[in-house]
């Protein structure tokens, strides 16, 4: 990168304050943005100084909760729950969506009925659902469909826990979501891509795994991760069903020793670390897959030689 | 029939309730080139398209090596066609080769990549023999040097002949070539049709839609003037471009000539 910068600088190109640049630029100065910035700190050091100081605001609870073992446990959970139900979430999403374009009237009624259903009803009523499914279906069994011989038989109730119950709930919620993220995604593909395949002989499944999803990533990626960040806090609501995930387990404690504000921001505390380790993610795996993102600098230097390869446009 | 590369008969298709091909008859022979010239909506490259079932027709037959392509003989009647299994139209493509006119090259794969996927993923050929296999295809199109060069990082000169080296990569009897040069700036269309005058000399049987009249006039064995769906005239190029028997024809090659 910066070998390239003094090569072109060396091609010929002035650099800035050079001896004899009489045609100067400078920018435009902004009172106003000073004033905003007067206004801001003076407003975020005065929100602070009234919670700092709040006499109700136990820090020493806080302080004394966020490493504590049951939270932590919380907090595995709840990382579990979000990759878990993400990873499930984009497979049932992928397929979803190829059904959803497919040639096929019965797949795409299907398709269209899932989404339908799981985007059209609310999850905390899917959760509750899933955890209440014995009261449905008192016995699971593999066999003979209607009332044919059975060869295994489970209760219902071992078999579907707080955290069984919760993965089936966001996964298939989620499926539905990503379904519509990965359709937008496949469809942002130029068909003469899927003609070129063809014209090579390459069967569908190849042309979607080896050319259409990966130029698709670039869509999907952004969608993607505001899924995954939201999905963090939403599992929050398996606090309904038992789900011993971090909100479950601060609520439980504050129930116990009234400190419901302190854990609280325990709770929010590590929803923001996981927020924020997520965001930064999200920003490193879309740069590698969005080569629009490269800085509008690199780009032109990397046109200046064709046929160079840069880092940029090879990753 | 079966000396024949390709053969069609009446072929129609219809998109909506406009008809595109109004029943086309065809026949190419063994490293024959054959140019199809038309104006635009004459149904050039929907024709080209129908050869290698990327597009399906209405009525009509078209066979390429003998063998008939995209349907199969349904039932006793002999008049009715049904569509080939998938598997069956994918066995018949791999031998049919096409440039389009946008290249459509795989922008996430490196040149070498993208004429080693065809041989890799369909043929099942080793990774190695494959690599070797595109090298030689890539210095045969005069672009060894820029294997691994992303497509964005070509011209589109470039671009086109690694797509044409891609399509030669599965060994086609057959090449389709849509429009190759209509994409491209002025300065980089010799190059292509550099590649592809090469590739005529060397014997590949060839069906090249094109608007160059000027490679259709030194290329070509036979050239084909379409007009609204049908085969208007077909002939010597020397002879259809210098006397050309049908006034639409003439109307053509006067405002392009």
């Amino acid at each position: 990168m910066n070998t390239e910068t003094t090569d072109v600088s060396k091609a010929g190109v002035v650099e800035p304050g050079g001896g004899e640049l009489a045609l100067r630029v400078t920018r435009r100065p902004r009172p106003g943005r000073w004033v905003a910035v007067a206004l801001a700190t003076l407003f975020t050091v005065w929100l602070a100084y009234t919670v700092i100081i709040n006499p109700n605001l136990h820090w020493d609870v806080i302080a004394e909760y966020q490493f504590d073992g049951v939270i932590l446990n919380g907090l595995w959970v709840t990382v579990q729950l979000t990759l878990i139900s993400m990873v499930v979430g984009i497979v049932i999403g992928v397929v979803i969506a190829v059904m959803q374009l497919s040639e096929s009237p019965v797949l795409r009624i299907i398709a269209s009925a899932y989404t339908w259903f799981f985007r059209g009803t609310p999850l905390l009523v899917q959760l509750i659902f899933w955890f209440n499914l014995a009261l449905l279906f008192p016995v699971i069994s593999i066999g003979i469909p209607f009332d044919g011989p059975k060869l295994i038989e489970w209760q219902t109730n071992m078999v579907i826990t707080g955290f069984v119950a919760a993965l089936l709930g966001l996964s298939i919620n989620e499926g539905a979501y990503m379904a519509e993220i990965v359709r937008a995604g496949i469809q942002s593909v130029d068909p003469g891509q899927r003609e070129a395949g063809e014209s090579i002989g390459m069967s569908n499944r190849k042309i979607l795994t080896r050319i259409i999803l990966p130029q698709a990533m670039r869509v999907i990626i952004p969608p993607f991760g505001n899924q995954f960040i939201s999905m963090l806090k939403t599992t929050s609501l398996v606090s309904v069903i038992a789900g011993a995930d971090l909100m479950t387990v601060s609520q439980h404690l504050y129930l116990a020793n009234f400190e419901v504000i302190a854990l609280l921001m325990v709770a929010s505390i590590w929803y923001l670390v996981l927020t924020t380790v997520a965001s930064v993610a999200q920003h490193f795996i879309e740069r590698r897959y969005n080569p629009g993102t490269t800085p509008v600098r690199r780009r032109v230097l990397a046109n200046l030689r064709p046929g160079h390869t840069t880092k940029g446009a090879a990753a | 029939m079966t000396d024949l590369v390709l053969r069609a008969r009446g072929v129609r298709k219809k998109f909506g309730d406009i008809e595109v091909l109004r029943g086309i008859d065809l026949e190419v022979r063994p490293g024959e080139v054959l140019c199809v010239i038309g104006p635009s909506g004459s149904g050039k490259s929907t024709l080209l398209r129908c050869f290698n079932h990327l597009e399906r027709i209405d009525a009509g037959r078209i066979w390429v090596n003998g063998e008939l392509i995209g349907y199969e003989q349904h039932g006793a009647s002999e008049g009715t066609l049904r569509e080939r299994r998938p598997r069956d139209v994918r066995r018949q493509r791999e031998r049919i080769g096409m440039v389009f006119q946008r290249f459509h090259l795989f922008p996430h794969r490196t040149a070498v990549q993208n004429v080693m996927e065809g041989p890799v993923t369909v043929k099942g050929l080793k990774w190695a023999h494959a690599q070797r296999q595109a090298s030689e295809l890539l210095d045969r199109v005069g672009l060894a040097d820029r294997a691994d060069h992303y497509p964005a990082q070509l011209s589109g000169g470039q671009q086109q002949r690694v797509a044409i080296a891609r399509a030669l990569a599965m060994e086609p009897t057959l090449m389709l070539f849509d429009e190759p040069t209509s994409a491209l700036d002025p300065e980089l269309v010799g190059e292509v049709l550099g590649v592809m005058r090469d590739l005529a000399r060397s014997g590949m049987t060839m069906i090249v839609v094109t608007h160059e009249m000027g490679f259709a006039r030194e290329v070509a064995d036979r050239v084909i003037f379409m007009d609204e769906g049908a085969v208007v005239e077909a002939g010597r190029p020397d002879e259809l471009f210098t006397q050309p028997r049908h006034e639409r024809t003439q109307a053509f090659l006067s405002t392009v000539l």
